[in-house]
């Protein structure tokens, strides 16, 4: 049997045949153009009809950025060197960039100050971001603020100093009194700490000259130089008022509870425009008679205020998001209320609430460009004022506009990707 | 107190609180500034120049009332404000004075409690087209678009006369004087109106001035002057008569380039005492004896500020019209200095 | 009894109205209550100090006073010799107004680009990527800023339709589209009710005729219904439905003579048909292309959150892609997205206040923005603005609940 068959064939291949290639349509290139291109005809459409967007997005602006003036007084020179051809005018971002960057009355000379406090500002910012870097570095984030504050504003190193001895003084208070009660730390230390502000109030004034850099008034900040301080202050000064209020609002105490919502709520139900209207035209009537409180710091009390209620409502997302036995659990183990929301609630609150927190900031950052609406001079109100009402720019808007979308771009990018690269790291679950 | 100090601790270190009591000549005096609320930018009357000094002929004024008491024209904080924001920063004193092209009204004046000072330019309401519009008077306008700038009297003084002469218009109301240009220029609107000299000042901007006319009806009375809060007579004073000294300036051939000459050998009494070398005017007023001196010195008499920031040899272009000497056939009449 | 819950009872101390948690939480309460009161009388004590200073006072009179100026887009009757409060209401109608229009394109956008950026085409879902990234981290002013101008600097002015050598024309001689606004033809009777042009009753009977054909086919449906259930087939309704949709109005519109008024140049602008503004546009248009890109972001996440078990199941039980998209992907998908949507939607009500940067007559441009510049009554004015937002919010706020409980997952 065996033997006829083998006798019925004829031929018999020895050696296995070389693989052949795949079909030409499913392999390399043209198989992903098939999958993720041309799928099916809807979808072969659906490319088409993208890459002709894209086409009239490059062809529109491809020549007016490569064709671009970098170099010019004026616009009228600008479109002569250009002398008819399609091209951007970039020369107004070389001769006033440092306008978009610090505003027009800051002093030139002065330029190096809010720059190195940017760059600190990364230093300063780094160990909070990454949780890997040594701890130490935490000690100059709290330097930070009143270094900062020193080189923006000038003036004696004193204020900042006795600002800092000031926290410092609560602080030790506060330990020292933390033993006995929560309470009595707390209100000590804050006790301690004006005191000591009161005292420095009353020296500082004798001793302007020490160390002291050259005063720049806030007024005189402007550019991106102040969306940047705008949004920086206010997120930070906003993350421990909105800690209260979100505990206030999940407070058992019916008083404090609807102190925090109706402050919450109507925080967050108005436009910050309104706000910014409010700290514009209305917030000067509040301050005691002959205080002359700067536009600078009402505004950040307003934006302030306003970021605070919406951080409120995220670490109320996180707060409510913890497993009921954790407070449980805190309470069998004998914990007061601080103890149990320092060393086991916020821990863990803060955590689930950072990318929300994160989003705030981001949003907070892109709504400092409002105050180009009441007046002060952010990039968009050195744009739309200064810059553009100036006979020799008078008419130059898409670089303008583009210089300050990148510049908002750049920053928001970032911050957005960190905080979806945090939200890898920190998701502990679905493993 | 407290609270200033932390403030003061968080923020700029002079942010003590002042007395309440004290008239602004005191505080400012104290303070060694001006505080001097401007517009956010008109050129010609107030806008900062590429390196960020403010120009201008209200801006002027500020500095001219700076070099009268305080002897340096140089001493003066510029606050920028918009038409919605003037009024309170002058109310709540985060400004000492108003130089902002403001429109002396009886409201302004009565309802909201403030003191105009005086007048430092006649101007009145305008029209700007383009020539190739072909329109010669504003009754043309049924139908057309208008640009206006709100924040001032404008947008009342224009409903006033479309009204009364019975022909429609849209409004297209726009907060600043640059986005009002680029939109009367991309043809958004047919015309645009603002007070006379600020049309003059746009156009000045404009890459052909040529090609834009100004209409000859003037639709409104806009007598602009600075202003300061209601109940201050001292400085109030103050103000007025260093405004009145540039224009007697003018009036009696003093100018910067020989007012040191004449305070030291004028034989006119009137020059004298606006001078300070003869009479007690200065200390009347709480400043020393030159400060008329000091302001003229400084920023030259009216018609020196205004050939310099809005005259015709600048960009702007404006004559003197009713903003000449009353000797002249203008509006300019100063009380005497006596 | 009483000993075991108050072992100290009558001997009260003051130490204990901190360290007994029975009192802690009234002291606390009652601090509270002190600093607030204490607070609030220092601001207004400061504030009518002011104002005394100032010799101002706080009056709502103005509203009654004519407001002297005009609008240029009124959804009612408004003069400039109408009062103050009524440019108020002509603000607020046209907030409503732009809000609403932006929030129905800004769903479109969103839900289009949320699904397309699922898609398994790849240059369509790094375009959209590319959108939602580009338009979420920019600020909304400067978007608004960005399309007015494209709208003033790139469409033509209307004087580039007149005379012969016309460098501009109408579409289908139907629309024209001008750095003013773009004009479109309207509708009008010529044989209405209540005299030429149409009065209000016209357009009430075109509504009634509608909610009518929309009764009328859900009788039709609900009867096919019952003849399936009771027989298994179901009847064709499709052109019953149709013709009840069609027939009345059609007709309805032939007596009463609609005719349309098709925009033509007169004088300076366009006139006849309707106008929609310049700064309607941009405003609406800068807003729901701003707002589509987070609700895009909220749309993917919506269906990224229903399990792939979900969509698995029900290609098991032989449903077609589309199908599995609709009956059951996105009704679980909605319930992750629409309270999102609607903190979007009081997002776009709120951000309509920046159209104070375009010159749109919004509730902030006329009675935050013209009425307080001309009475100068700025607490009054920035109360009342803020006042109406928060109705505003409060009353989206109150639907999202209504919504969210009647949407919570029912479990047994």
């Amino acid at each position: 049997m065996s033997d006829a068959h083998a006798h019925s064939v004829a031929f018999v291949r020895e050696t296995s045949l070389p693989p052949a290639p795949p079909p030409v349509a499913e392999t390399g290139i043209v198989k992903w153009l098939r999958e993720n291109l041309f799928a099916t005809w809807a979808n072969g459409l659906l490319t088409v009809a993208s890459l002709y967007v894209i086409y009239l997005i490059l062809s529109a602006t491809m020549p007016w950025f490569f064709n671009g003036v970098w170099i010019a007084s004026s616009l009228a020179e600008c479109r002569e060197i250009l002398d008819g051809t399609t091209g951007g005018c970039f020369a107004v971002l070389t001769e006033r960039w440092n306008q978009l960057l610090f505003g027009f009355t800051y002093p030139n000379e002065l330029y190096w100050r809010p720059s190195l406090a940017f760059v600190m500002l990364f230093a300063a910012l780094a160990p909070v971001l990454f949780f890997d870097l040594p701890r130490k570095l935490l000690i100059f984030t709290g330097l930070y603020p009143f270094i900062a504050y020193w080189l923006i504003w000038g003036g004696s190193i004193l204020v900042p100093l006795f600002a800092l001895v000031g926290f410092i003084v609560g602080y030790v208070v506060y330990v020292r009194l933390e033993k006995t009660s929560f309470a009595a730390g707390f209100f000590g230390g804050v006790g301690a700490a004006l005191v000591t502000w009161a005292i420095g109030g009353y020296i500082t004034p004798f001793l302007s000259g020490v160390l002291a850099l050259e005063a720049v008034p806030s007024r005189n900040m402007g550019g991106y130089m102040l969306n940047m301080m705008l949004g920086v202050t206010c997120v930070s000064l906003s993350l421990p008022i909105g800690i209260a209020l979100a505990l206030g609002r999940q407070s058992s105490m019916p008083l404090i509870k609807w102190i925090c919502v109706i402050f919450i709520e109507f925080v967050r139900g108005v436009p910050l425009i309104t706000l910014l209207f409010v700290a514009n035209v209305m917030l000067a009537y509040f301050f005691p008679p002959g205080t002359g409180v700067d536009l600078f710091l009402r505004v950040v009390i307003m934006i302030t205020l306003f970021s605070s209620a919406y951080i409120a409502e995220v670490i109320r997302g996180g707060l409510a998001a913890l497993p009921k036995g954790q407070y449980e659990a805190a309470d069998s183990l004998g914990l007061d209320y601080p103890q149990a929301m320092r060393l086991i609630i916020l821990p863990q609150a803060l955590k689930i609430s950072i990318p929300g927190i994160v989003n705030i900031a981001v949003g907070l950052f892109k709504d400092t460009t409002l105050v180009s609406v009441i007046s002060m001079f952010d990039i968009l109100g050195m744009i739309r004022g200064p810059i553009l009402a100036s006979t020799d720019w008078n008419g130059v808007y898409w670089e303008l506009l583009g210089f300050a979308c990148v510049v908002f771009f750049v920053v928001c990018y970032s911050i957005s990707q960190y905080s979806q690269w945090l939200e890898r790291r920190l998701a502990t679950d679905h493993r | 107190m407290k609270k200033s100090v932390l403030f003061g601790a968080l923020t700029v270190a002079g942010l003590a609180a002042g007395a309440a009591a004290a008239g602004t000549l005191d505080d400012v005096k104290a303070r060694g500034k001006l505080n001097c609320g401007v517009t956010t930018g008109l050129v010609g009357f107030a806008a900062p120049d590429a390196n960020g000094e403010w120009k201008g002929f209200d801006v002027a004024v500020c500095r001219a009332v700076a070099a009268a008491v305080l002897g340096d024209p140089s001493a003066v904080e510029f606050v920028p404000t918009t038409g919605k924001t003037r009024f309170t920063a002058l109310a709540s004193g985060e400004i000492d004075m108003l130089a902002r092209n403001t429109t002396w009204t009886f409201s302004r004046d009565v309802d909201l409690k403030f003191e105009f000072t005086g007048v430092n330019y006649y101007d009145g309401q305008g029209f700007m087209v383009p020539k190739e519009l072909g329109v010669s008077s504003a009754k043309d306008l049924d139908g057309a678009t208008v640009c206006i700038q709100t924040g001032t009297t404008t947008e009342l003084n224009l409903a006033d006369f479309f009204r009364a002469n019975n022909i429609s218009y849209e409004p297209v109301p726009i907060e600043t004087n640059a986005e009002a240009q680029q939109q009367y220029l991309a043809g958004a609107c047919d015309v645009y109106t603002t007070d006379a000299s600020g049309l003059a000042a746009t156009r000045a901007t404009f890459e052909n001035p040529g090609e834009h006319i100004l209409l000859p009806e003037i639709v409104s009375k806009e007598p602009l002057g600075p202003l300061v809060r209601h109940g201050d007579n001292e400085w109030a004073d103050v103000v007025r008569w260093t405004l009145n000294a540039l224009i007697t300036a003018e009036e009696l051939g003093v100018s910067s380039a020989n007012v040191a000459e004449m305070a030291s050998s004028t034989n006119n009494p009137e020059v004298a005492r606006l001078l300070g070398t003869e009479g007690e005017l200065g200390s009347m007023l709480g400043l020393e004896a030159d400060w008329a001196k000091r302001a003229i010195e400084t920023q030259g008499n009216y018609g020196e500020i205004f050939a310099k920031n809005i005259g015709e040899e600048t960009p702007i272009g404006l004559s003197r019209g009713l903003n000449a000497q009353w000797t002249d056939g203008g509006l300019l009449y100063s009380p005497p200095f006596r | 009894m009483s000993t075991t819950t108050d072992p100290q009872g009558g001997t009260f101390r003051l130490s204990m109205l901190l360290n007994d948690t029975r009192y802690r939480s009234m002291t606390l309460q009652a601090i509270a209550a002190i600093v607030l009161a204490l607070a609030l009388l220092y601001l207004y004590s400061n504030l009518a100090a002011n104002l005394r200073a100032a010799g101002l006072n706080i009056s709502f009179a103005f509203l009654g006073s004519p407001a002297g100026y005009d609008i240029n887009q009124t959804l009612i009757d408004y003069n400039s010799q109408s009062t103050n409060l009524r440019a108020a209401v002509v603000g607020v109608l046209n907030t409503l107004l732009v809000a609403f229009l932006a929030c129905v394109t800004a769903t479109v956008f969103g839900v289009l680009a949320g699904v397309l950026r699922l898609s398994n085409n790849w240059l369509v879902s790094k375009l959209m990527a590319f959108y939602v990234e580009i338009f979420r981290n920019i600020p909304v002013l400067i978007w608004i800023v960005i399309i007015f101008t494209i709208m003033i600097a790139v469409l033509p002015g209307p004087r580039a339709f007149r005379g012969d050598d016309a460098t501009s024309s109408m579409l289908f001689d139907l629309f024209a589209f001008t750095n003013r606004g773009v004009y479109v033809p309207g509708p009008y009777f010529t044989r209405g009710i209540g005299g030429e042009g149409g009065s209000i009753i016209n357009w009430l009977l075109v509504i009634v005729v509608l909610v009518g054909s929309l009764f009328a086919t859900r009788a039709v449906t609900a009867r096919a219904n019952n003849i399936q259930a009771a027989t298994g087939v179901r009847p064709k309704t499709l052109w019953t439905n149709l013709a009840i949709w069609f027939v009345p109005i059609i007709a309805l519109l032939f007596i009463l003579g609609l005719s349309w008024d098709v925009p033509a140049l007169k004088g300076f602008n366009f006139a006849g048909g309707i106008k929609v503004g310049g700064p309607l546009i941009a405003l609406w248009f800068a807003l729901s292309i701003y707002t589509g890109a987070f609700i895009a972001e909220n749309v993917r996440a919506g269906i990224q959150a229903v399990s792939k078990g979900q969509t698995e199941a029900a290609s098991a039980l032989g449903l077609r892609p589309n199908r599995v998209m609709s009956l059951v992907v996105l009704p679980q998908a909605l319930r992750v997205i629409i309270p999102p949507l609607i903190s979007q939607y009081l997002n776009i009500t709120k951000n309509s206040s920046l159209a104070i940067a375009v010159g749109y007559a919004d509730i902030t441009a006329t009675l935050g923005g013209i009425t307080l510049n001309q009475t100068g009554r700025a607490i009054e004015c920035v109360l009342l603005l803020m006042l109406f937002y928060l109705v505003i919010s409060l009353l989206i706020s109150a639907f999202m609940n209504v919504y969210n409980n009647s949407m919570k997952l029912k479990e047994r």
